[in-house]
């Protein structure tokens, strides 16, 4: 019998284009072909209008193919961009043409779009273009948009896009009872995905066919399908959009459609010749998205045992010059901020603020680092104030194994109730504490105390929502070859899914693992999807792929059944063979049993003869029975009612240098809950990033606009990104594995665990190492300097 | 206005090609789109991410920090150069699948150029110098634990592949 692959750290079949140099990004599209290139002029400005664009100059440089501005846009093309998620509370939400109007609103907007023989130029042109401004006072972080003396957006009154609010129970009446009360202030700047490979868009317009192809590096094919459609006036039929291998995503690509992926298909039907835009670095820093940006102002009243009796939170989030992925980030900080713990009494509101700056998107973890660092320094003060131990605090407030599905009474980011549905947070905590050594810490910070040395530990605990619907669906086809192909809807980029999704497809059909060849993101092999984000993949793409392989197995069975005159109960599928049960002599390959379950008129090779009409089939029955169709093929689709709820903790040791105040990782360790592991090797890999994206947030990563709205350090020189010198050298990694009753595998995301407690995490271990509060994040050796001295003066 | 073109021979992978190309050309956009190797990725364009890294001569180069015409008279190696003639992968590859030193894969052809020689230059790295063999090239999705294993598995394969072709025993 075979093993099963499920929990089998499988090597991934997509490393072997990747490793010898034969991926397929979207840059690598066409490029046996004469295409041509696209540059932008982008706005050098945060806050102007424009008064006059001057492109005369631009098509006298040879090689310029075209140029376009807002005033050759057309029809929906000339409408603002969609706003993708409408919500009730944005009542302001504002989104940006694909080329500026009027005004332009961060640095970085894109105002004309050349299309050129090479990209080089391409840039050559964009130079030449002149535009006249009149400048506009800029608004620039989080206190300017709030005090709302210069408007961003003139019909916005305050720069409020957006205030929401949720309560459960009463949150101030709790805080006044209570026996003891804190109140903190907590910052967390502006950061972003950052993926290696930028953004990037290929088409191509077929005037045989009347069809548009389109390749983008999205977190959504049908989604930039649909937007492509409706902006070109294009039947949805008219428009295939492939995702290729994809460079890294972690959010930004989920936002959709980007100017370019609109203005690279215009141009290409305009033209006749295929088009191509990729997005350099320092594009990518000013005119893709950022996240992170929030300040927030905590109340609690607790008890003796530091139990919550009322949280109340007012934050404030910074969401850029527009709003077209409305109010997820923050919708998701204020209700995940509340992680494995049961306030009593909770009330959380929100501003949701414009500022001209690059707009926001989420970024991996996605507004929980925010909620986390909230929730997580609020435990520390809370024991800090009682003399208790930070993790007995925590405990005290854990909703147990046995309150399970708990509802938190909120809304979460999906419109459906905040309802979590398993986890042992209990049995979390005292793995982290063993696996970090929590107990022991305190006779090794006296050791170190003892040397000079100043060494502090952290740590923290999320919980969070994965697998958000709304569905995702499969379609699996066991070929006449005996290969079988999969195909699902959502897109990859680095994840493995072509190695996970064949596990369970083997696992299922009992094929050879070898046999399966997953396709994503291909809207021509699976045009009904959602998309990469929230941890969905596995739960969604991989549920749905395990219901579309049952299905396929189902007709199999029959059809073998049939052939081999024998009970499918009987049968068994081994290494791609049908069989019967304790007589392997009677067996059938799966290759002959789609064959059998396409009735043919027509051979064409060897095998074909055995389906044709001649060979095959009662002559009493039709060809094809009622209720069935030709083919070996399942489909399915994979709804859940809700989210289901992954969970973890981090712990960090680090050591400040009493002299430079440079902070040095000693030990960091994870305990990490998504349910059962499909692929543990890929599950502790995205652990692994998002580690170190985590110490990149909390300890390099800004993005340090000045106040007239320019980036400073929007380049890889200046913005800095960790290198393997940055990170922990060993991460220790322990699993729970909670199974989810919400899917029939029994799992839950695991994409952007790593990155959510770090802010909180480290802020608590400098803190202990210091014993000053810690309470802006990220926190350079320099600013810890200042602290130092702040407090010892 | 057109541009004044330059005839440049480029050795790239043992093979030698001859384009037509203006000065201010990158070798990295050479590489990509007159020769097709896209292989070579191209990830900041201001040579601190180390995505187009390539070896000129053996010696690991910031593809996008040099011009085509620079490369004349140069030995280039990328990284579809590093495969076994007969398609198999090479020592550093092997391990990169084996340790799951790479996510997207976007960044991995920089790694894969950069290790090769690195452990061509020191062929036994301890903990410390496999991490600082590859301290000058980034990664967003992998936090580099793995890649660190790689370069630790490559130089234990590489010993191993040494070791059966002298007919050595250990």
């Amino acid at each position: 019998m075979t093993t099963k692959l499920m929990g089998q750290g499988v090597q991934r079949v997509e490393d072997q284009r990747f490793l010898r140099g034969l991926g397929r990004y979207v840059d690598d599209v066409a490029v046996e072909q004469q295409v041509l290139h696209a540059a932008v002029l982008r706005s050098p400005h945060a806050h102007a209008r424009i008064l006059d664009i001057d492109v005369a100059d631009v098509l006298d440089v040879e090689g310029v193919h075209a140029v376009y501005t807002y005033d050759d846009l057309t029809g929906p093309m000339a409408e603002p961009l969609p706003l993708l998620i409408p919500h009730p509370a944005l009542t302001h939400g504002r989104t940006q043409y694909a080329l500026a109007k009027d005004e332009v609103n961060y640095v970085g907007e894109a105002i004309a779009f050349v299309v050129a023989e090479d990209r080089y130029v391409a840039e050559d042109a964009v130079a030449r273009i002149r535009v006249d401004y009149e400048f506009l006072p800029p608004v620039v972080g989080i206190a300017a948009a709030r005090a709302a003396e210069r408007l961003v957006h003139d019909d916005v009154p305050g720069n409020v896009g957006a205030r929401l609010e949720q309560e459960v129970g009463d949150a101030k009446a709790a805080i006044a009872r209570a026996p003891h009360t804190l109140s903190l202030d907590l910052t967390v700047e502006r950061s972003a995905c950052m993926p290696m490979e930028g953004r990037g868009t290929v088409a191509r317009w077929d005037p045989d066919l009347h069809r548009l192809q389109v390749w983008t590096s999205t977190q959504s094919s049908t989604g930039v399908r649909a937007a492509v459609a409706v902006k070109m006036g294009l039947g949805l039929g008219q428009v295939d959009v492939v995702t290729p291998d994809v460079g890294g995503g972690f959010g930004v690509k989920i936002n959709h459609p980007w100017p370019e992926e609109l203005l690279v298909p215009m141009a290409a039907r305009a033209l006749g010749r295929t088009v191509k835009f990729t997005e350099d670095r320092r594009e990518h820093f000013i005119s893709s998205a950022h996240e992170r940006g929030q300040v927030h102002h905590i109340e609690v009243g607790f008890d003796d045992d530091g139990r919550l009796l009322g949280l109340d939170v007012e934050f404030w989030h910074d969401h850029g010059a527009f709003t077209p992925y409305g109010l997820i980030v923050p919708i998701i900080t204020s209700t995940q901020l509340l992680g494995p713990y049961k306030p009593q009494n909770y009330r959380v509101v929100f501003e949701s603020l414009y500022t001209n700056t690059v707009m926001v998107t989420p970024y991996r973890g996605a507004g929980r680092p925010q909620g986390c660092y909230a929730m997580e320094r609020t435990m520390d003060a809370i024991a800090a104030y009682l003399g208790k131990d930070r993790t007995e605090v925590r405990a005290v407030n854990f909703i147990q194994p046995d309150e399970f599905p708990y509802d938190q009474g909120l809304i979460f980011q999906d419109g459906r109730e905040l309802e979590y549905d398993s986890g042992d947070y209990p049995a979390s905590l005292e793995k982290i504490k063993a696996l970090v050594g929590w107990d022991e810490f305190p006779a090794f910070q006296a050791e170190m105390a003892a040397q000079g040395r100043r060494v502090g530990i952290g740590l923290a605990c999320y919980v969070e929502g994965t697998g958000v619907g709304p569905y995702e669906g499969a379609h699996v086809h066991i070929e006449t070859s005996g290969k079988v192909k999969v195909a699902t809807g959502l897109t990859t980029q680095g994840q493995g899914h072509a190695t996970v999704f064949a596990q369970l497809v083997a696992d299922e059909l009992g094929c050879p693992f070898e046999d399966v060849e997953v396709v994503t993101g291909d809207t021509r092999r699976m045009p009904y999807a959602v998309g990469t984000f929230a941890s969905r993949a596995a739960v969604m793409s991989g549920s749905a792929i395990h219901l579309a392989a049952k299905r396929a197995k189902e007709k199999v069975l029959k059809i073998a059944a049939e052939a081999l005159e024998a009970d499918e109960k009987d049968l068994q599928i081994v290494d791609g063979v049908v069989s019967v049960k304790g007589s392997p002599g009677t067996s059938i390959d799966l290759g002959t049993v789609s064959v059998l379950s396409n009735p043919l008129r027509y051979a064409f090779d060897e095998a074909s003869k055995a389906a044709t009409q001649f060979s095959v089939g009662d002559p009493g029955k039709p060809p094809v029975p009622e209720d069935e169709e030709p083919g070996l093929e399942g489909k399915d689709f994979y709804s859940p009612e809700r989210a289901t709820f992954a969970s973890g903790m981090h712990a960090v040791i680090v050591e400040t240098d009493p002299d430079t105040a440079e902070i040095t990782i000693l030990k960091y360790a994870v305990v990490h809950d998504c349910g059962k592991l499909i692929n543990p090797m890929i599950v502790e890999g995205q652990i692994h990033g998002g580690v170190a994206q985590g110490v990149g947030g909390a300890l390099y990563e800004r993005m340090a606009y000045d106040e007239s709205g320019q980036l400073l350090n929007a380049s890889f020189m200046d913005f800095l990104m960790p290198y393997v010198t940055e990170v922990p050298d060993g991460i220790d990694v322990d699993h729970l594995e909670t199974a989810s009753p919400l899917n029939p595998l029994g799992i839950k995301g695991a994409g952007e665990a790593g990155v959510i407690p770090s802010a909180a995490v480290f802020a608590a271990a400098i803190e202990d190492a210091e014993g000053i509060p810690i309470t802006a994040m990220p926190i350079s050796p320099s600013e810890l300097f200042t602290l130092r001295q702040e407090h010892s003066s | 206005m057109s541009e004044e073109l330059h005839d440049v021979r480029l050795t790239v992978n043992g093979a030698s090609h001859e384009i037509r190309v203006p000065a201010r050309r990158l070798l990295s956009d050479a590489l990509r789109h007159d020769l097709r190797l896209t292989g070579t990725h191209v990830g900041c364009e201001h040579g601190v991410c180390g995505a187009c890294t390539v070896l000129v001569d053996g010696e690991p180069m910031r593809a996008c920090l040099m011009f085509a015409v620079s490369a004349v008279d140069h030995e280039i190696t990328t990284v579809e150069g590093l495969t076994h003639a007969d398609g198999s992968l090479s020592p550093v590859q092997q391990a990169f699948a084996e340790c799951h030193g790479l996510q997207c894969g976007f960044c991995t052809p920089g790694f894969l150029t950069t290790i090769t020689a690195g452990l061509r230059d020191n062929p036994q790295p301890t903990h410390e110098e496999a991490r600082d063999m590859i301290a000058g090239n980034l990664c967003r999705c992998t936090g580099y634990q793995n890649i660190v294993k790689a370069v630790e598995r490559a130089a234990e394969l590489g010993s191993e592949a040494r070791t059966s072709t002298t007919g050595g025993a250990s």
